[in-house]
């Protein structure tokens, strides 16, 4: 009965202890949300401002058609395909995070950790890798071949609209 | 000599010192008698006063809980003397390893007692997991205690883990930078999870703090609230478990001895045992250090750490989502829910519950230890569902499809040995785990040994060359 009757009206004692574990609620979510806050990692538009970021591979001529040139200080490469035109690709294994070697004998991206392997396009030929390579974008101006390596773009499989051509096919230089 | 009622002002200076450290040192020997069950007293702050005589055989602990408190105060003195050298930062961490190994008087022994004591105590916690569910330590009242067990193991593990990035060599880079690769499987937040247990994108200097922070202050403070959480909780539920054999039942008669000297004295010995064998490995066998991390260059194979190899061998055979997420969240999820399955039978303190449960334990054990093999070769070189099936997408063929006949397996597994035996689901659920278990012991010693360039199938002894 006693029970039941504080519980219909609340006295103020029990009204005071209610706004205290209230507000002692109120401290920790602010205790976690700084924790948070202060763990999160750096924003990327730190590295906006980094000249290093966009990387300038070369000129179009310096490249053959049907090969692929490595680029350490951005960690990509850079392959020119047999019609000429350029993919800038991820080093990075998408199966686990490898740094991939480019085996120039067979033509191929081969996986030291796993086994996968890609081709020049960055397709997957060889499983556990789930989807291909990432690629970066690539920008041609005046024959000058830019990649901008601060955001690397997730995708399936290749697909021809992800290729950039010079605006002269003189991919074909070497010829 | 002295008498008793000798004042200390009539000492001399030292033993004056000595006298106000230990009052009553200087007394008569009866009364130095009694000042040593002060002491005594002391110990019994920490260790029961008196235990079941039973509860003492060896057989029954094997020693394992003590000798994980041993090699975590090995961890925590080795380890803080290790972080008055090491440098926590990618330009300096690979060079102060290397200078505490050349430089350092004691430095390569230090290092080596810490990575042993490390290693071994992953293996020492787990079977320690092991005995306590053959023995039946999972039921009423100590239920609860086998969660707060569950994750001081995860802790050791996750120690184990972060620990192995700090010498920034070849096989820390890339075996974490796997480990981290795991990540991104995990549904929904995994991308997410990544950045933050990297601090950024790639491995670099944000992800050395964040490890050093973890291994140095996060787990070994969770362990010193766990571990006397954990003990606290064995002394609630009566002491450990009483052991008994299959006829016996269980004991409710008093046979109840003090703790010093039997339970002391007994952990006294395992103690020094232990110990001197970490410091006879550690003379014998230097911990590895490959070369310097180079981001650039994955060295062929790249292997996760030893207590992630059967993992590791598990994505080799399934989609990751699965070998990463669904097979070990299931996993996690079996061993917690153990010890709240509504079980009929008590068979706390028996061996493998029954003299049926141990034949049901064996031909788990044996049909573990040949299909599990077979499996592999046969995925290896047989098996390939994503060519014979391309129409599909890879999830479900190499992921929902030998994750489903595996799981159908197990059913089949379960629902034959309960009906051959007719058996408790004490029994049949002790014969899935044991399957289970030994599968993924074998995965992990597949991986270990049995891995080479590319990670191809072969034998140990070709992997040198």
């Amino acid at each position: 009965m006693k029970k039941e009757k504080e519980k219909s009206e609340p006295t103020r004692r029990s009204f005071l202890n209610i706004l205290w574990i209230i507000l002692g609620g109120v401290a920790l979510a602010e205790f976690v949300a700084v924790t948070f806050a202060f763990l999160w990692p750096r924003k990327l538009k730190a590295r906006r401002e980094n000249a290093d970021s966009i990387v300038t591979a070369g000129t179009v001529e310096s490249f053959t058609p049907n090969s692929v040139t490595a680029f350490v200080r951005g960690k990509f490469y850079l392959a020119c395909l047999e019609d000429g035109g350029f993919l800038a690709l991820s080093r990075t294994c998408t199966h686990l995070g490898c740094t991939l070697p480019w085996i120039e004998k067979e033509m191929k991206f081969a996986c030291p950790c796993h086994g996968s392997v890609f081709d020049i396009t960055g397709n997957v030929i060889a499983a556990p890798a789930p989807r291909a390579l990432n690629i970066y974008p690539i920008t041609i101006e005046n024959q000058i071949i830019k990649v901008d390596t601060r955001k690397p773009i997730r995708r399936n499989s290749f697909r021809f609209e992800q290729v950039v051509y010079p605006n002269k096919k003189s991919c074909f230089a070497g010829k | 000599m002295l008498e008793n009622n000798a004042m200390p002002d009539q000492l001399n200076l030292f033993q004056r010192i000595r006298y106000s450290i230990f009052p009553g040192t200087l007394a008569r020997p009866k009364y130095r008698e009694r000042y040593r069950s002060f002491f005594n007293s002391l110990i019994l702050h920490f260790r029961p006063r008196s235990v079941n005589e039973r509860s003492l055989r060896f057989t029954l602990t094997w020693g394992l809980g003590g000798m994980a408190v041993v090699l975590l105060c090995m961890l925590f003195t080795t380890g803080l003397m290790l972080k008055f050298v090491y440098q926590p930062v990618p330009d300096r961490a690979y060079e102060s390893i290397i200078h505490l190994q050349n430089n350092v008087l004691f430095g390569q022994l230090i290092r080596n007692v810490h990575h042993w004591s490390g290693n071994i105590l992953l293996i020492i916690v787990f079977l320690h997991l092991l005995r306590v569910f053959f023995t039946g330590a999972f039921h009423p009242p100590r239920q609860f205690n086998w969660i707060i067990g569950l994750a001081m193991f995860l802790g050791v593990l996750t120690s184990n883990i972060t620990g192995y990035l700090l010498p920034w060599d070849q096989l820390a880079f890339w075996a974490i930078t796997i480990c981290t690769g795991m990540l991104e499987y995990i549904p929904g937040i995994g991308g997410w999870l990544q950045v933050v247990i990297r601090g950024g994108n790639d491995i670099g200097p944000p992800t050395l703090s964040i490890f050093f922070a973890i291994h140095t202050a996060i787990i070994p403070a969770c362990l010193l609230i766990l571990m006397p959480f954990h003990f606290w909780r064995v002394r609630k539920a009566g002491g450990l478990v009483i052991p008994r054999r299959l006829d016996e039942d269980e004991g409710s008669e008093d046979e109840k001895v003090p703790s010093i000297p039997n339970l002391i004295l007994r952990e006294i010995v395992v103690a020094l045992v232990l110990i001197a064998g970490i410091m006879l490995i550690s003379l014998f066998f230097d911990t590895p250090l490959g070369a310097k991390a180079n981001p650039g260059l994955s060295p062929n194979p790249t292997k996760a750490p030893w207590y992630f190899a059967g993992i590791q061998e598990l994505l080799l055979h399934f989609h990751p989502l699965f070998a990463l997420f669904v097979i070990p969240v299931f996993m996690l999820m079996a061993l917690v829910s153990i010890p709240y399955f509504n079980y009929q039978t008590k068979t706390a303190g028996v061996w493998f519950t029954s003299g049926r449960g141990r034949r049901m334990a064996a031909l788990a054990a044996l049909i573990a230890a040949i299909f599990t093999p077979i499996s592999i070769v046969a995925d290896e070189f047989v098996i390939d569902f994503e060519a014979w099936i391309p129409h599909l997408s890879p999830v479900v063929s190499n992921g929902i499809l030998p994750a489903a006949i595996v799981m159908a397996g197990i059913t089949l597994f379960y629902w034959l040995v309960k009906k051959k035996y007719s058996a408790t689901k004490n029994e049949s659920i002790q014969s899935v785990f044991i399957l289970l278990t030994v599968a993924f012991i074998i995965l992990t010693i597949t991986g270990i040994w049995f891995r080479g360039k590319g990670m191809a199938l072969m034998w140990p002894w070709e992997l040198a060359g």
